[in-house]
């Protein structure tokens, strides 16, 4: 089931508002919220599940209008950031939770809860675990009951605040690649919001880019990351370095000299070319786009990434081969590549 | 230069105490601390049993069987009964408006809560003879309708509920703030109607807590003098409780009945200790919030 988001304001006395959201995620979608803290990912997700009313606009899942559904009605699956699990309930009691309490016409028979509990902890992988109490877990075993908790009452949508903001690196990897497989699985619609751009870009089908309350860009990883709408898109996915630059003839040029970057139009000035450290390659001292200093050398998984200090002091990121003769100290000229250009604002 | 770093930064041996205090400096302050205990705690305690005894078994329960002793007894149990339980509803009702929400006023409520305990109890009774007293504000009114709150039932458990309703409040604010609102959120993202919430999910948070407070309210209840004393009128065998009928027996020069009597608000003190201890061993951590997660 799908969930539509139409013009949704919420203005808050400090931060984290929203201003006139509309956003898809479609049937069957693993869709990542994205955005520093502040911007408003969490506040949004939040409507969504019907925990904060919205001042403006609809949300809608399906062809339902859940605007005016009250949370309990939603039928949200919602894991919180510190994953709130009933503390002194065992962990089969809080998967059960949300079966007990429903009216008598609608709760399974005890067999049947029980059945379904013991097919969750299977699901999460903490069979045996039924009767421990969330104080005896470890933080990623917690995640996973929050998460059968959430999923025990069948809902329509998937929900997660910073499933792994509060986990330790290692863990985190592997969780991520679990909840990949268990969204896989389920086929549920899932929206998870985070400020960890690797995890939303790894983990996502789309990303949804949020800033001080307002979507910058909904797009696949592929898209945000090739084709940014905006400059924080370009700036909050990843380094990137500026260049000034002008448009003649339909050409863009950087200092004067051209750059193999299409033009959005004809002519104009003044704009910023923003520049990924692999857009950038070393050349000869005084040729290229930029001269600078190699401040630093490091290896970054398969590559090498130097660092070159400009003579206006600014520092940029340079991709180079592992096995690179550059060393600290040295004075490189860069040409620019490839690069993504923006109006200046 | 390594090898002397090495030395002092080597553990002490567990002989060696951490503390460098002199060892008759230690001795004097704790020989300081029990004789105070002893003098000032433990000695009367031992007096009002002492007293209480001083004609044996029978003379105790006698006073204790006494007919207007008998009543004293029932009428504290009586407001016990009702201003508990009051101050529990209001107790939750306040910490769980204080800790969930925000609203305006809500430091004001936090001061005002605070302010039996910063008023005298013999106030807080004047004040409710001047409001239900027969010259009191409302007291011409009450009188025409016929109902009797000053010098009788009514006016006794007004005063105890206000003497006593910090108690319950004070426990739960800092507990349930620190718990935040997550868990109940969670329970309504399931499903859970806000009072199924409340039930199975706020008060089992906060059980121990509530009875830790429940403990200390009921304990100040039985217990409580001033104003009770005040709004009371001292009506022999129908406006007295334990502690007014303590007083008059003691004024009268009847001293076993009157330490037998107070024997029992002993009990109950030296109970009330015992439980609380209990609840502190066992369960200190959730009366204190946090830590259990």
């Amino acid at each position: 089931m799908g969930i539509r988001v139409a013009g949704v304001t919420k203005a808050f006395a400090g931060a984290a508002a929203l201003h006139d959201i509309d956003l898809a995620v479609r049937p069957g979608e693993l869709l990542a919220l994205l955005g520093p803290s502040g911007s408003g990912k969490t506040t949004l997700l939040r409507i969504i599940a019907g925990l904060v009313e919205a001042d403006r606009g609809q949300v809608f899942f399906g062809g339902l209008d859940a605007t005016t559904l009250p949370v309990q009605k939603r039928q949200v699956g919602f894991v919180f950031q510190h994953y709130a699990l009933f503390k002194h309930m065992s962990v089969a009691d809080n998967i059960a939770y949300g079966l007990r309490v429903r009216t008598r016409a609608s709760r399974p028979s005890r067999a049947e809860i029980r059945r379904r509990t013991s097919e969750l902890l299977d699901l999460v992988q903490l069979s045996g675990y039924e009767s421990r109490f969330p104080s005896q877990l470890s933080g990623g075993q917690r995640q996973r009951v929050a998460l059968a908790r959430a999923l025990a009452v069948e809902p329509r949508v998937l929900l997660l605040d910073e499933p792994f903001g509060a986990l330790d690196a290692k863990v985190r990897k592997d969780l991520r690649a679990w909840l990949r497989d268990i969204h896989e699985r389920t086929g549920k619609t899932t929206v998870f919001v985070t400020h960890d751009q690797d995890e939303a870009l790894e983990l996502a089908d789309r990303v949804a880019v949020l800033n001080q309350g307002r979507l910058e860009q909904v797009g696949s990883p592929d898209d945000v990351q090739d084709h940014p709408a905006t400059p924080f898109v370009m700036t909050f996915l990843g380094q990137a370095a500026r260049f000034p630059a002008d448009i003649r003839d339909g050409r863009v040029l950087v200092r004067g000299k051209p750059v193999p970057v299409a033009a959005s139009r004809s002519q104009g000035s003044p704009f910023q070319l923003y520049c990924r450290p692999w857009h950038l390659k070393p050349t000869a001292p005084g040729q290229g786009h930029q001269t600078g200093t190699i401040s630093g050398v490091r290896r970054l998984g398969s590559m090498r990434r130097i660092e070159v200090l400009r003579a206006d002091g600014a520092k940029l990121e340079v991709e180079v081969p592992l096995a690179t003769s550059l060393r600290q100290g040295e004075e490189i000229g860069l040409e620019i590549v490839d690069g993504v250009l923006f109006p200046e604002s | 230069m390594s090898d002397a770093i090495a030395v002092h930064l080597a553990p002490p041996s567990p002989s060696v105490p951490v503390v460098t205090e002199r060892r008759w400096v230690r001795r004097l302050t704790i020989a300081v601390a029990l004789a105070f205990l002893f003098l000032f705690v433990i000695l009367p305690l031992a007096v009002v049993f002492v007293e209480a005894f001083r004609r044996g078994w029978g003379g105790y329960l006698a006073a204790l069987q006494e007919a207007d002793a008998q009543a004293a007894i029932r009428l504290t149990l009586t407001v016990a009964a009702i201003s508990v339980p009051a101050n529990v509803i209001f107790g939750l009702a306040a910490s769980w408006a204080i800790a969930k929400f925000e609203f305006k006023g809500k430091s004001l409520l936090i001061t005002l809560i605070d302010l039996p305990f910063s008023v005298s109890p013999v106030v807080s009774g004047l004040i409710y003879l001047l409001l239900f007293g027969a010259q009191g504000l409302w007291g011409s009114w009450l009188m025409a309708h016929g109902v009797k709150v000053a010098f009788a039932l009514p006016g006794i458990v007004l005063a105890t509920i206000f003497v006593t309703f910090p108690f319950v409040a004070r426990q739960l604010i800092p507990l349930m703030q620190e718990q935040g609102t997550a868990e109940e959120e969670a329970a309504l993202t399931l499903g859970a109607s806000g009072w199924r919430t409340f039930l199975t999910v706020t008060l089992p948070n906060i059980r121990w807590g509530l009875l830790y407070g429940v403990l200390l309210c009921n304990a100040r209840a039985m217990g409580e003098f001033g104003a009770v004393s005040v709004v009371s009128g001292h009506i022999r065998g129908l406006t007295n409780t334990i502690p007014l009928h303590v007083e008059i027996l003691y004024n009268e020069y009847n001293f076993v009945a009157a330490f037998a009597v107070a024997s029992l608000l002993a009990c109950l003190a030296l109970l009330t200790l015992a439980l609380k201890s209990v609840l502190e061993w066992r369960h200190g951590a959730d009366l204190a919030g946090g830590a259990h997660r």
